[in-house]
Order: C-alpha cells, then sequence, then structure tokens
C-alpha cells in the first residue's frame, strides 16, 4: 500500500503522507486551516475545535483527523466560518477578556482570529466567571482570566522544555491549568527563559515588565489578517508569533484593542 | 438624598450637554421664586480606583487612560510618570521625555480646539439665549464654515501628533514604564512640520476670538460666577508654565503664593479630599487651609494666574495681557477660562513647532529604569487641570492601592458656585424656567471645560433636566434636554 494519500481540499488536490492529519498536510500545502490549539512541533490536542472541516460531510478536527485516500474536504465555506465564529465567541464570553488593556492585544491569535472571523459584538451573554491571577513568581505571571485552556503551555514545557510545569485541574467549566495542585507559579519548575511561555497564543501565561513594549504597528497582527501567511507555522515552538494581523477596528473582547 | 436647604421649588436640569459625562443640576427657590442654593450634581460611578487592584502595574497606563474619551493621554501619562517610579525610570532619556512631552502638547492641542469650537463656540457666537435650533456645532458650521473648518482641522492635527507618538489617535500604547516604545519617524515628522504654521495662525485667531469675546461682555460674564478662589497649578522650579511636570503651587485670591511643593510625591500632605452625600464626585482642598477655606480652582484659569511667566513669546505676550485685565492679580471670571484656555492652545502650538525641530524626537533611545520602588505618584497638567494618580503595589507587581485625583473634582467647588450665581442671575423671581434660563447654566459649567467622565471615573457625553418642584416635592415644571444636543 502506498504511503502517499491525495484527498480534495476545497477544490484543490492536496497529496499527504498516510500518517499526516488534514492540518498538517493542508499547512505543507500552505492551504490556511483556522486553529488556536494546533501548533506544528506539538502533539495535536484537538480541543479548541475551531480547525473543524468536513470530510465527506462529516465534522471533524483537522488537527487530529488523519488525511484520507480520497476524501472531499470542506474547509473555508460560510457554514464552517459561521461555527467557527461561534466557538471563538464562546471563548471570548467564557473569560475575561478586556482587549483594551491586554498586553497581548495585537499579538494574540484568539483576538486576531476573532478579526478573522468577523466577531464584532458578542451574541452570547458574558459568563464573567471569577478567576484569580498567579503573580508570585518574580517574572512570570499566569492570568487565568485568559486561559482558554488550550494546552499550548502545557505540552510545550513537556516536550520542548523538558519539565512537567503546567497541567489541568477540575473539569467542564471548572477546567482550569493550573502548576502542581497546591502550588504558586514562583514554587515550581517555571523559568523566563521557558519556551512554554511563547507558546501562549492569548494574554494568560507573561514574562512580566514586558507588556506594551512592542508599539501599534509592530504587532504581529497589525497588519495582515491570521492565516495570511497560510500554512507558515504559528506559535512558540518554531517562532515567538506567527506574524499576522490587522490593525482592529472592533472586537469580540470587552472592548476593541 | 438629605438637603439642609428648605425650599419650595427644586428645578432639576438634567441632562448638562456639551460636556463630557452625565451630571445634571438642582436649583431651590423659596417661596419668593429666588434661588436659595443651587448643585451640580453628578451621577455617575465608574469605580476605576477599585477594580484596577489585582492587576500588573504596566498595565496601567494603558487600562486607566479609558477613563476618558477626550483626555485619555492625560491619564496615560500620568500613570506612566507614577510607574516610571516603580521601576526607578522617572529620569527619562531625551527621546523619551521629548517624545512624553509631544504627545502631552498635542493632546492639550486637540482637547482644547475640541472645546472651543465644538463644544463653546455657539454659546459664544450665538448667545446663551440663540435659538438652540442654530446654537449649537451644526448651526457654527453653517453660519461660520471657515471657523467650523479650522475647529476640525486643528483637532485633527492634535490627533495625528499623538496617532505618531503612542501609535493610535485614541487610547494608544506609547508610553511604557520608564520611557516610551516608539520615536517619531521621519515621515510623521515632516507631515507635522508642514501644517505648523497654519496650526499657528488659527490658533492665534482663536485666540483673538475668546479675547474678544471676554472684552465686549464684561459687563455680561460677571453672573456666570466671577468670585475669589484659590488657584492650583504645576510651574516650572522657575514659575514658568509647564504641564508635563514641576512643583504643586497653590495661589491665594490676590495671586499670593501659599505654597510650592517640590517634592510630587508629597501630594496627600498639600491635597486631601471631601465626600458629600449628593454627589460621586469628590471635593479636594488644601490641607493646610482645611475643607472650608482650602477649596481652588484648576484648569486654564489657574494655569495662567499661577505661573510667573510662558517660556514662548506670543502665549506669554498674550499672558500678560490678560492678566492685566485684573491688573496683574488672578482673573476671577469662570469665564475667562475660555481666554487662558486659548492662550494655552497657542502655547502649545509654539512649543510643538520648537519641538518638531529636535532629532532628540527621532533617537532610539528610548527606556531607562533603575532601583525599583513600591509605590509611585505621577502628577501632571490635563487640559482640565492637575492630575494626580498613585499607585501602590506589592511585592508581585500587581497593584493594592490607586488614587485618582482627576480635574474636574478640583473645580468641584468652584462649578457649584458658577451654577448658584448664574441660577440666582437667570432664576430669580422667575415664574417659569425657559430653555435659555437653563442653557445660561450650562454655559458657566462649560467654561470649565468638565470631564464629569473622569470626575467620577464614568462615562460619556453630559447630559442636563431642570425640574420645577412646589413646597410639597412635586414636580410642576419640568425640561430635559438630550445628549445628542
Amino acid at each position: 500500500m502506498s504511503d502517499r494519500v491525495t484527498f480534495m481540499l476545497d477544490g484543490h488536490r492536496i497529496e499527504a503522507y498516510r500518517s499526516q492529519t488534514i492540518m498538517d498536510a493542508a499547512i505543507e500545502a500552505g492551504v490556511y486551516i483556522p486553529r488556536l490549539c494546533h501548533v506544528p512541533g506539538l502533539d495535536p490536542w484537538g480541543s479548541c475545535r475551531v480547525c473543524t472541516v468536513k470530510v465527506n460531510g462529516r465534522p471533524c478536527a483537522a488537527c487530529i483527523q488523519p488525511a484520507m485516500d480520497g476524501a472531499t474536504v470542506e474547509n473555508d465555506t460560510d457554514e464552517l466560518n459561521a461555527w467557527r465564529r461561534e466557538l471563538v465567541e464562546m471563548l471570548f464570553v467564557g473569560g475575561n477578556h478586556f482587549c483594551m488593556s491586554c498586553e497581548k492585544s495585537g499579538n494574540c491569535e484568539l483576538q486576531a482570529m476573532a478579526y478573522r472571523l468577523g466577531v464584532t459584538a458578542p451574541t452570547h451573554p458574558y459568563l464573567a466567571p471569577e478567576r484569580d491571577v498567579d503573580a508570585s513568581h518574580p517574572d512570570i505571571m499566569l492570568d487565568h482570566n485568559r486561559c482558554i485552556l488550550c494546552a499550548r503551555c502545557v505540552r510545550t514545557s513537556r516536550d520542548l522544555d523538558g519539565k512537567q510545569v503546567f497541567g489541568f485541574v477540575y473539569r467542564g467549566a471548572e477546567r482550569r491549568i493550573a502548576v502542581d495542585p497546591g502550588v504558586r507559579l514562583k514554587d515550581s519548575e517555571a523559568d523566563v527563559t521557558d519556551r512554554a511561555l511563547d507558546a501562549c497564543p492569548v494574554g494568560a501565561l507573561l514574562r512580566k515588565r514586558q507588556g506594551f513594549q512592542v508599539p501599534v504597528g509592530g504587532r504581529a497582527y497589525d497588519h495582515e489578517p491570521i492565516g495570511a501567511t497560510d500554512g507558515e507555522a504559528e506559535g512558540a515552538p518554531d517562532g515567538a508569533s506567527d506574524g499576522e494581523s490587522l490593525e482592529p477596528a472592533a472586537s469580540a473582547g470587552r472592548e476593541a484593542s | 438624598m438629605t438637603s439642609q436647604v428648605e425650599s419650595v421649588e427644586r428645578i432639576v436640569i438634567e441632562p448638562v450637554t456639551r460636556v463630557e459625562g452625565h451630571g445634571k443640576v438642582t436649583v431651590h427657590r423659596d417661596r419668593e421664586g429666588n434661588v436659595s442654593e443651587a448643585r451640580l450634581h453628578i451621577v455617575e460611578f465608574r469605580g476605576f480606583e477599585r477594580f484596577i487592584q489585582g492587576r500588573p502595574f504596566w498595565e496601567m497606563p494603558v487600562a486607566v487612560q479609558r477613563l476618558c474619551g477626550i483626555c485619555p493621554v492625560s491619564h496615560h501619562l500620568c500613570a506612566a510618570k507614577a510607574v516610571d517610579r516603580l521601576v526607578g525610570g522617572e529620569d527619562l532619556t531625551p527621546t523619551a521625555l521629548k517624545i512624553r512631552r509631544l504627545m502631552h502638547y498635542g493632546q492639550f492641542f486637540q482637547s482644547h480646539a475640541l472645546h472651543f469650537f465644538h463644544l463653546a463656540s455657539p454659546d459664544l457666537l450665538f448667545g446663551a439665549d440663540a435659538d438652540p435650533d442654530v446654537r449649537n456645532v451644526l448651526g457654527v458650521a453653517v453660519a461660520h464654515p471657515d471657523l467650523a473648518r479650522q475647529g476640525i482641522l486643528m483637532r485633527r492635527w492634535g490627533q495625528e501628533i499623538i496617532r505618531a507618538t503612542a501609535g493610535k489617535k485614541v487610547h494608544g500604547t506609547g508610553a511604557i514604564p520608564g520611557g516610551v516604545n516608539k520615536s517619531l519617524t521621519l515621515a510623521d515628522r515632516d507631515a507635522l512640520v508642514a501644517e505648523v504654521d497654519t496650526m499657528l495662525e488659527w490658533s492665534r485667531a482663536a485666540l483673538a476670538l475668546a479675547r474678544a469675546y471676554t472684552m465686549d461682555n464684561l459687563a455680561d460674564i460677571g453672573p456666570y460666577g466671577d468670585f475669589e478662589s484659590n488657584y492650583v497649578a504645576l510651574v516650572r522650579s522657575d514659575g514658568a508654565l509647564d504641564i508635563y511636570d514641576g512643583e504643586l503651587r497653590a495661589i491665594d485670591a490676590r495671586g499670593e503664593v501659599i505654597l510650592q511643593e517640590p517634592d510630587n510625591q508629597a501630594y496627600l500632605d498639600v491635597i486631601a479630599e471631601e465626600v458629600r452625600p449628593w454627589s460621586y464626585m469628590k471635593f479636594p482642598y488644601l490641607r493646610a487651609l482645611g475643607p472650608e477655606k482650602g477649596w481652588y480652582r484648576v484648569g486654564p484659569l489657574a494655569r495662567i494666574n499661577a505661573c510667573d511667566y510662558i517660556d514662548t513669546p506670543e502665549a506669554e505676550a498674550a499672558r500678560v495681557e490678560f492678566k492685566a485685565l485684573a491688573d496683574g492679580r488672578p482673573v476671577h471670571a469662570a469665564m475667562a477660562y475660555h481666554w487662558a484656555r486659548m492662550i494655552e492652545l497657542l502655547h502649545c502650538a509654539e512649543v510643538i513647532e520648537g519641538l518638531l525641530g529636535d532629532v532628540d524626537l527621532l533617537g532610539d533611545d528610548l527606556t531607562t529604569s533603575g532601583t525599583r520602588r513600591r509605590e509611585g505618584v505621577g502628577i501632571l497638567e490635563a487640559p482640565r487641570g492637575t492630575l494626580f494618580h498613585h499607585y501602590r503595589v506589592g511585592e508581585d507587581d500587581l497593584v493594592t492601592l490607586c488614587n485618582l485625583i482627576v480635574s474636574t473634582t478640583s473645580n468641584n467647588e468652584g462649578m457649584n458656585r458658577s451654577v448658584t450665581s448664574v441660577a440666582r442671575h437667570a432664576m430669580d423671581g422667575q415664574e417659569q424656567i425657559t430653555e435659555a434660563m437653563m442653557n445660561q447654566v450650562e454655559v458657566a459649567i462649560r467654561a470649565y471645560d468638565p470631564c464629569l467622565s473622569c470626575a467620577t471615573h464614568a462615562l460619556g457625553n453630559m447630559p442636563l433636566v431642570v425640574e420645577l418642584v412646589d413646597d410639597g416635592g412635586a414636580v410642576i415644571d419640568r425640561r430635559v434636554r438630550s445628549a445628542a444636543s
């Protein structure tokens, strides 16, 4: 059996290795599939579902769905983008995302995804959960208000930093990132040089006292939308950020940046 | 709310229009129909001082500027001055200091132009009792198209300065702890320089207009409030007008210096605040004089009264002429705020012209730092007056205390006295409250260019209502004006 498969992605013929996911094959072919939790170089996670595509009419997360020979895959359709818009909006209203004062604004993949998908104002009520900030470490801050549970820090810390700093605790709506149970950041192995800090797509995991040092106009998404450099790797493992964006005019966060 | 005033009528003006924020005025009248007391109530509450607790200090310049949409740069820079001290970076590099000054003078320029041309000019050009269908910014555009155009373009130039230095025209990110995140590009500098002569020319014309209004109406502006008060403003250590940095100076009604505090960090030794039950806006006073005698006014009138001189030639000549109105002593008329404001407008244009020729603006040495501290105070002059930001942080860099004394708050007593003065003049003995009477009250408030949003840490543009209430408390007449007018 050949180790190569061929499938159709939005009408384009894509070749892939049998072991590849649809996401990996699309990235290799230079086709952008919207995503938040997936970062090339890390094991796929499949939690955000923003990469949902239809494979032979059935919704699947492209980051964990193997490429299948002869499959027809829909990606950039009105229906799928509407679903993605809903998912992104739910991430916004489920946390406390104040884009206007967030130092990640302009470099934030969640914000950039909202702009790309046209999330101009929330249609769901804000949940306004009570979440805390762990600023106990002298050089690192973990702001649970902004966490979208993508596990990029968990995977990066484990797979690239060789540590086990982050993990999940609790379930459902209570699920949250934690360092070792009962431990604050200052008592963990976390270090300011950890690549896990660069993996965070939002403003949840930050190096302290670095905010706003890049002026408006120089931020990742000030000039091109996320995905404009389709197929190129984003996120920490292969680069500090993925160089996408447009100057925001409105946002799904509480206020435009 | 309780009131000590025995009145048979209570007139409520709500909302007050053509000012920033939401407020109302109540006027109490006795059985003879004479005004016994009038109050400006600020009816919003935003609570920034509380909800930024627990946030990291480097967010402050960006977060707290959301208090205001007109003068956010003032809050941005004042917070930055405070957090400079938290990183030991208060001695800025020449580039950082000049970029911040340029940003601040640009913001002053656009804010003063906005107030004079968009908010105040309908009253000054048409009269407080003119037809309200004409007495608005669109009426100005029809009757005085050149003036309206100048107002818009002057504001645009100021906003462009802000964009070039802060990254965005509104709510930028330019000032960071210990400096700035960008310098000026050559293209931006050249674009700004290309318009500076026009801006100077239009500033001179606006100053002439404000001066002429005051001189032509000397007999009529008294009722809007012409009373003695103390004044507070920052001045440079040599007494010169300085809106970005300086020493806190208080003068009395005769112009004598009550105090000059060189240490901004000691502001609480100088200023205290009183809370009154009928307004969300506090009443600051000079601690040395107590709440009764220690109230003071701030803003353009206070700055021009308090400084010894202005270090730009045309504004200095205008200041000397202005002070001659009171034989060198402080000018007390509330309506003189407009004239003082336009002196500052010209001063800003002169300063910006000088700054734009300075190569330091193009430098790349943007930040500095030193010994970290747990507490910092920033003071600067916002367009509406002296602004205080005070932060305390924990070991984890999160804010544990925030105290803001906002410009308009300091004018609380002065605005209330002006409101009482003009209400007595316009409404004493009158059977019916007319729109023109209501507008006279608003004209007095507008002279101070209040930002009620900032003063209560509140949001929006300020609307006003007037009610007549009988001695049983029933409303017998009510006039309401929408925020859009």
